[in-house]
C-alpha cells in the first residue's frame, strides 16, 4: 500500500495496464511528452515509448474515431479527452459508432475503449471546463459509464474498465483529484493521505462495475450519489449528526439497483445528490427506480440535489455548487415531510 | 435584398427540363498523366491531384504509364463481378418496388470503383465501406445469399435484423460494419491502420465517402490523422456528382478538385477516372505500394456519375436533368471494360451474352434461396429476443427485465 492522490492512482492503474497487456495504447490531447494537463500520464511515454502513448491533434471526433478503429483492429485504446466540456465534438462518433459497433456487427465486431476525462466544477473552470455531463451518456445505449470518487476505487475501477469488452466513459471528478473536497472552498484542502481510500495498492487490483459502495452505514435515511458529491454528503451528514446510510454508486451504467433499493427499504427516506444541472440529469433515473421499487416503504417524497439549470457560472461557483446547505435541506425535507 | 445579395451560391449544370451540361467536368487525354515513383513525396506530385488519371482511351485502347498491365483473365474477373453487381442490384431494385424488401440503394455506373478497387487489395486490407460499395462485397466474395438475407432482415441475417438494407459486414472476409451515418468510417479506417503500424503488420485499411460526405468533419479528421502519423490507408472519395439532390459543388467542388485535399493536409491527392476499370485499379495499386512500404497514405478522387437515383426513395427527375448518365463523358465502366476485351480479342458479344445468363441465373437463384430463410412479410421470422443481445458482451440487469416486459406484453389481452 502507498499514499496516492486520484492523479497517481490513474497513472499506476495505466501505468500496470501498460505493463501487463501490450495491446493497450493511450492517447489524447497532451498526454505523451508533457504527461497531461493534469499529469495523469505523466512518465509514461518516456516508460513505454511514444508508439504506447501518443499525443494527438486537437480534435476529439478524430480522436475518438481512431480508437475505434485501432480497437476493431485488436487494439485496446484509452483515449483522454481533455476536458468532459470538449467531449462534444466526439459525441457522434460515441454515440453513433462506438456504442453500436457490437450491435450493429451482430457481435463480430466490438471496440473496446475506455474514454477517460476530467469533470466536474470548483476549480473557478467557468462554463467551460466544469460540467458532468455524464447523464447525457447513460441515455446512450450500449455504452458503460463510470465516475470514482477517491484514489483506491479510481485505480481499481478504471483497471476493470480498460480490462472490460466494451467502451466506457470514465469521468474523473478534477476537485478530487488532490484530495476529498467536502464542498467548503473556505476551509484548507485536505490532502488524500489523510483519507483511508488514499491508501492505495501498489499492484493490480480490479474494482467491480455495476457494484455501490456503502461508504457510510446508516438507518435513518439514504443518500444516493457519486463523484465529488460524495464527499460533501459526509461532511453534511456529520455537521447534522444524522444517521444517514450514504450509498457511493462508482457505476451509473450498469447500475446497481439492489444495493441502493434494499437501503431505501430499510430508511424508508432518500436524497440523491449530483453536480450536473437538475432538470433530466441521473437523478431524475434514480428517483424513478426508486419509486418503482421502493414506493409502499416510503416515508416521505424523495429528494434531489443537484447543480441549478444553468451553465456553470465562473463568478458565482459557490452559489452554484451542491453544497452541504443545499444538502442540508433536502435532508430536513425528508426527514420532517410537512 | 436579393436583388443586392453578393452570396455565390453553386448551381447545378442542368436541372429538370434543361440540357445535360457536363463542361465542368475537367477531363485529362488517356494516357497523358504521368506515373511518379510510389515514393514521390506529396509535395511534389500535387498535379495528380488537379489532372485525370486515364488508361482506357476512347476506341477501348489501354495507353500510358498507367496501364497495369492485367492478365485477361483478371479483367474477366473483374468484368464479371461488375456485371454480377449491376445484376443483383436491378433484381434488388425490383424487389425493393414488389415490397419484398424495405428499401435499397443501387451503384448503377459507379461499378469500377469498387470492384477494381479490391482486386488491387489483399484479402488482408481491411475494408470501410460506405452504403454504395456493394462491388466490395461481391468482389470479396460474400455470397450473393447472404446479401440478400440481410437484405430481407431474416433468420439468416447477418445483422440479427438490427441494420437498415445493404449495411452488411463481414469479419471473416474484413469488411467493416457499414454504419448509415455519413463518413464516420472514414477516420476509424485510420485508426485501423495506425494500429496495424503499431503492430507492425503490412496491411493497410481503405475506406470510401461520396463527394457529399466529405463536407463532414470526419473526412478532415481522417485526412488529419492519416498525414499526421503517416498511416497506411487508402481514402477514397467516390465523386458521383449527386449527394441526393445536391450537387458536388455544394461540398466545395466547384473550386478546387476533391483530390486537393490530400496535398493540402500533406498527403498524396489523385485524381482518377472513376469509369475506367484499368485506371480505378492502377491509382489503388499504387496507393496500396506506397502505403504497405511506408510511404504514407493517399487519397483517392474517383471521378463517376451515379447513374440511378440516390435509393429507392428518390426521384432524380425532379432535381437533374433527364437522362443526364447518357451523356457523362466517362461512359459506362461494363461496355468500356468489355470494349477493351472484345479489342484484346478477349471477349465476344456472344460470351458476353452467355455470362448475363449465367448471372441472371445465379442472382436469380441466390434470391429463391434466400427467402426461404424468410422476408419481411412471410416464413420464418427472427426472434425478437434477440433485439436485446449485442448491446453489451453481458446482458445487464435492465434489459434482462425490458426483455421479460417484451415476452409478456407480447401475448397480453387489452382489458383492465
Amino acid at each position: 500500500m502507498a499514499s496516492m492522490n486520484m492523479i497517481q492512482a490513474l497513472n499506476s492503474a495505466m501505468d500496470i495496464m501498460l505493463g501487463r497487456d501490450p495491446s493497450v495504447v493511450l492517447m489524447g490531447e497532451d498526454i505523451g511528452y508533457f504527461g497531461g494537463v493534469f499529469r495523469a500520464t505523466e512518465g509514461l511515454q518516456r516508460k513505454y515509448g511514444e508508439h504506447r502513448v501518443l499525443d494527438t491533434p486537437i480534435a476529439e471526433g478524430g480522436i475518438v474515431a481512431a480508437a475505434v478503429g485501432m480497437s476493431v483492429n485488436g487494439l485496446r485504446p484509452v483515449a483522454e479527452i481533455q476536458f468532459a466540456d470538449y467531449i462534444y465534438p466526439g459525441f457522434d462518433q460515441i454515440a453513433s459508432e462506438l456504442a453500436r459497433i457490437r450491435y450493429r456487427s451482430a457481435g463480430e465486431f466490438s471496440a473496446p475503449v475506455t474514454i477517460r476525462t476530467p469533470c466536474g466544477g470548483g476549480i473557478r473552470g467557468g462554463q467551460t471546463h466544469s460540467q458532468s455531463p455524464e447523464g447525457i451518456f447513460t441515455h446512450v445505449s450500449g455504452i458503460k459509464v463510470v465516475m470514482p470518487s477517491n484514489p483506491y476505487d479510481a485505480k481499481g475501477l478504471l483497471i476493470t474498465c480498460i480490462e472490460d469488452d466494451d467502451p466506457v466513459i470514465f469521468f474523473e471528478p478534477k476537485r478530487l483529484y488532490n484530495g476529498p473536497f467536502d464542498g467548503d472552498p473556505n476551509k484548507p484542502a485536505v490532502p488524500w493521505s489523510a483519507h483511508p481510500k488514499g491508501q492505495v495498492d501498489v499492484g493490480y487490483y480490479t474494482v467491480p462495475l455495476a457494484k455501490a459502495d456503502i461508504v457510510r452505514p446508516g438507518d435513518a435515511v439514504t443518500i444516493i450519489t457519486y463523484g465529488t458529491m460524495v464527499h460533501v454528503a459526509a461532511a453534511a451528514v456529520a455537521a447534522m449528526n444524522l444517521d444517514a446510510e450514504i450509498i457511493d454508486l462508482r457505476s451509473l451504467v450498469p447500475l446497481d439497483v439492489d444495493t441502493m433499493c434494499t437501503s431505501v427499504k430499510k430508511t424508508g427516506r432518500c436524497v440523491v445528490a449530483h453536480e450536473a444541472t437538475r432538470f433530466s440529469g441521473f437523478g431524475a433515473e434514480i428517483l424513478s427506480i426508486i419509486q418503482e421499487e421502493c414506493f409502499w416503504e416510503l416515508e416521505a417524497p424523495i429528494q434531489r440535489v443537484a447543480g441549478w439549470d444553468t451553465p456553470y457560472p465562473h463568478a458565482f461557483e459557490w452559489e452554484y455548487f451542491p453544497g452541504c446547505a443545499r444538502i442540508a435541506m433536502a435532508l430536513n425535507a425528508v426527514m420532517e415531510p410537512a | 435584398m436579393n436583388k443586392h445579395s453578393r452570396l455565390h451560391l453553386p448551381k447545378a449544370p442542368a436541372r429538370p427540363g434543361e440540357a445535360p451540361d457536363f463542361s465542368y467536368v475537367q477531363l485529362s487525354p488517356a494516357g497523358a498523366v504521368a506515373r511518379p515513383d510510389i515514393n514521390a513525396r506529396a509535395r511534389d506530385i500535387g498535379t495528380l491531384a488537379v489532372n485525370l488519371v486515364r488508361v482506357l482511351d476512347d476506341t477501348g485502347e489501354a495507353v500510358g504509364p498507367w496501364n497495369p498491365h492485367l492478365d485477361a483473365s483478371e479483367l474477366q474477373v473483374g468484368l464479371r463481378h461488375m456485371m454480377l453487381t449491376r445484376l443483383f442490384d436491378d433484381r434488388m431494385q425490383r424487389m425493393q418496388r414488389a415490397g419484398r424488401i424495405s428499401f435499397y440503394i443501387r451503384s448503377l455506373g459507379e461499378e469500377a470503383v469498387s470492384v477494381a478497387q479490391c482486386m488491387a487489395l489483399r484479402p488482408g486490407d481491411m475494408l470501410f465501406p460506405s452504403y454504395r460499395n456493394q462491388g466490395l462485397q461481391i468482389a470479396r466474395g460474400i455470397q450473393l445469399v447472404d446479401l440478400m438475407c440481410q437484405l430481407l432482415s431474416n433468420t439468416r441475417d447477418m445483422c440479427k435484423g438490427r441494420q437498415l438494407p445493404v449495411m452488411y459486414h463481414s469479419k471473416a472476409g474484413n469488411i467493416f460494419s457499414i454504419s448509415g451515418n455519413l463518413a464516420t468510417q472514414f477516420p476509424q479506417a485510420v485508426g485501423w491502420a495506425m494500429a496495424a503500424a503499431i503492430k507492425g503488420e503490412d496491411h493497410l485499411a481503405a475506406s470510401w465517402i461520396g463527394e457529399g460526405s466529405s463536407a463532414e468533419a470526419d473526412f478532415h479528421h481522417a485526412l488529419l490523422f492519416a498525414s499526421v502519423y503517416q498511416a497506411p490507408v487508402i481514402l477514397n472519395v467516390v465523386n458521383n456528382q449527386w449527394a441526393i439532390s445536391t450537387f458536388q459543388g455544394y461540398a466545395g467542388g466547384e473550386q478546387r478538385s476533391f483530390a486537393a485535399r490530400g496535398p493540402g493536409y500533406g498527403m498524396a491527392g489523385i485524381r482518377a477516372d472513376g469509369n475506367d476499370f484499368l485506371a480505378v485499379y492502377a491509382v489503388t495499386q499504387w496507393a496500396a505500394e506506397r502505403a504497405r512500404t511506408g510511404a504514407g497514405p493517399t487519397l483517392i478522387e474517383l471521378v463517376t456519375y451515379r447513374a440511378a437515383a440516390h435509393s429507392t426513395s428518390d426521384d432524380p427527375a425532379r432535381y437533374r436533368a433527364k437522362d443526364d448518365q447518357e451523356h457523362w463523358p466517362l461512359g459506362d465502366p461494363v461496355l468500356r471494360l468489355k470494349q477493351h476485351l472484345i479489342r484484346l480479342s478477349e471477349w465476344s458479344e456472344s460470351r458476353h451474352q452467355a455470362m448475363t445468363a449465367e448471372l441472371e441465373a445465379l442472382v436469380a437463384s441466390s434470391w429463391k434461396e434466400a427467402v426461404t430463410y424468410g422476408t419481411m412479410s412471410e416464413g420464418p421470422r427472427l426472434d425478437a429476443d434477440l433485439m436485446f443481445e449485442d448491446v453489451f458482451k453481458e446482458m445487464p440487469q435492465n434489459l434482462v427485465r425490458q426483455r421479460n416486459l417484451m415476452r409478456t406484453e407480447k401475448n397480453r389481452p387489452l382489458k383492465a
